[in-house]
């Protein structure tokens, strides 16, 4: 077989596109899963027992059984609890739990890592619970939420190409069609690892962009 | 007479089973220091934290200024909580300072004290930097207010914490053992800021084991023992002999952190 970069070039619209969809269901979903993720660990921090073990354990659900399986349930098994979703909106929800039940095992991380000391401190100055999550655990997790949520990012990111199950048009799809229509499997897988590590990279690569500017800024001379 | 700054009566601490603090009485008297020494897990730092409602007592009453904080007995003469913006208002009179010092490692000085002006009191930044630098310069740190906790010695970050609680203008200030984390050499500076503080007549309870400091500066002693207050009384009462055995005995070990010039 000889790789025919012209495959490529006829398709590009296509790939763009594809491509699009990938990045923008990425996005979303991981926005989605770091408001859902620490919402879930501050209700985990703050509900009591009542709150924290239901929610423990739908989290364990999440984690323990794989995202391949979970977004099998909820496509084909929805209609039947009336939860009957096209592949887009199934695709982003499941990418969406599936990030906010790993953010909020970081965010928890992240709370446990504030000496308690510092929290006390706001408390007896008056600082009410938001203010306090505002302005005392929020900036002193970031550092250390920061490198387990680009390391989540980039899984999520490869994650996402199990979508192509549910026929959502993004970047798998469309490059296994393409390489099925031209008989140009190799080229097809080719470009597919191709555009996800470049995508990697610039993720990781902001990510640690991030972390030096965070260090240098929050934690002068530390 | 005036009335009392704080006053405990007949509190109990239980931490699950176990009994920390057992039928406290506690006055502390307004404008003057008061200190509380006692042996390693007495119960020092739980009374201080009940005082400052870091800790909800279990049973008794603590009344400030007159007011109950967090607790108050009802007509039937049952124990009720008080509503939250009940707490807070008298929370708001007292500043705690902790071992750990417990700056914000985010914040400059100058942050770290101007911090609860802005986002509890709503005081604009520029004027709450300004009572801010003005707290600063008090314990001697104004050079240092755009220095990060991480760049400051921890004699520097215990003044700078207590700079942060006065900021709100404590009408009493809590110390619980200020200068343990600290390296020998640097205590004196922070034991300078309190006694200054004493000087202008801020009441204190300050847990120590400078027992030096204790008898120089303090007006009222308490010996707390295994969870109870064995006594309180002035310096000159406290320490004249003959002594309670298990106060000779608490005095032996520390002899060598102050207490030689009580022997
Ligand atoms: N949160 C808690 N849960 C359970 N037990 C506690 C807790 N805090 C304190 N205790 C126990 O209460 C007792 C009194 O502790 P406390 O810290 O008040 O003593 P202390 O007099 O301040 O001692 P030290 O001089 O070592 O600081 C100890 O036996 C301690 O183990
Ligand atoms: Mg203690």
């Amino acid at each position: 077989m000889i790789f025919d970069p012209n495959v490529i070039l006829k398709h590009l619209p296509e790939i763009i596109s594809g491509t699009g969809v990938t990045l923008a269901l990425w996005i979303a979903g991981m926005l989605l899963g770091i408001l859902i993720g620490f919402i879930v660990a501050t209700l985990r921090r703050y509900g009591g027992r009542a709150v924290d073990l239901p929610l423990g354990f739908v989290v364990e659900v999440l984690r323990g059984t794989p995202f391949l399986i979970q977004i099998f349930l909820v496509y084909y098994g929805g209609p039947f609890v009336g939860l009957s979703l096209d592949p887009v909106p199934c695709g982003l929800l499941g990418l969406s739990v599936y990030a906010a039940a790993y953010y909020s095992e970081i965010f928890r991380a992240g709370y446990a890592s504030v000496p308690h000391g510092h929290v006390e401190a706001g408390e007896c100055l008056g600082l009410s619970r938001l203010q306090i999550i505002r302005r005392i655990l929020l900036p002193e997790m970031a550092l250390i939420v920061l490198p387990p949520s680009v390391n989540l990012a980039v899984i999520l990111l490869k994650e996402s190409a199990v979508l192509s199950i549910i026929t959502v048009p993004e970047l798998t799809t469309t490059v296994s069609a393409i390489g099925s229509q031209e008989y140009a499997f190799l080229e097809a897988i080719f470009l597919l690892a191709v555009i996800y590590w470049v995508i990697v990279e610039a993720a990781a690569r902001l990510g640690r962009l991030a972390e030096t500017r965070l260090s240098t800024f929050r934690f002068a001379a530390s | 007479m005036t009335l009392p700054a704080i006053s405990v009566r007949s509190l109990v601490k239980r931490f699950g089973t176990a009994t920390v603090l057992q039928d406290i009485d506690l006055d502390v008297p307004e404008g003057k220091v008061s200190c509380l020494i006692g042996p390693s897990g007495s119960g020092k730092s739980t009374l201080l934290r009940c005082l400052a409602f870091l800790e909800e007592a279990s049973e008794g009453m603590i009344t400030v200024n007159g007011e109950a904080l967090g607790f108050f007995e009802n007509a039937k003469g049952e124990r009720e909580r008080l509503p939250a913006g009940q707490i807070r208002a008298v929370r708001a009179q007292i500043g705690m300072v902790f071992q750990q010092f417990n700056l914000w490692p985010h914040m400059t000085a100058l942050g770290n004290v101007s911090e609860a002006l802005k986002t509890v009191h709503k005081v604009p930044k520029a004027e709450a930097e300004e009572r801010a630098m003005v707290q600063l310069a008090k314990v001697g740190l104004a050079n240092r207010a755009g220095h990060y906790p991480s760049q400051l010695s921890g004699g520097q970050q215990q003044r700078v914490a207590i700079a942060r609680a006065l900021a709100l203008s404590p009408k009493i200030m809590l110390f619980d053992e200020p200068t343990s984390a600290l390296d020998p050499e640097l205590t004196g500076e922070v034991l300078n800021v309190m006694r200054e503080l004493a000087a202008e007549g801020m009441t204190m309870v300050v847990v120590s084991h400078e027992i030096g400091f204790a008898a120089t500066v303090g007006h009222q002693i308490s010996f707390l023992d295994q969870g109870r207050l064995l006594f309180t009384g002035a310096p000159s009462e406290i320490f004249a002999k003959p002594r309670h055995p298990r106060l000779e005995q608490f005095l032996d070990t520390y002899l060598d952190r102050g207490a030689s010039m009580l022997a």
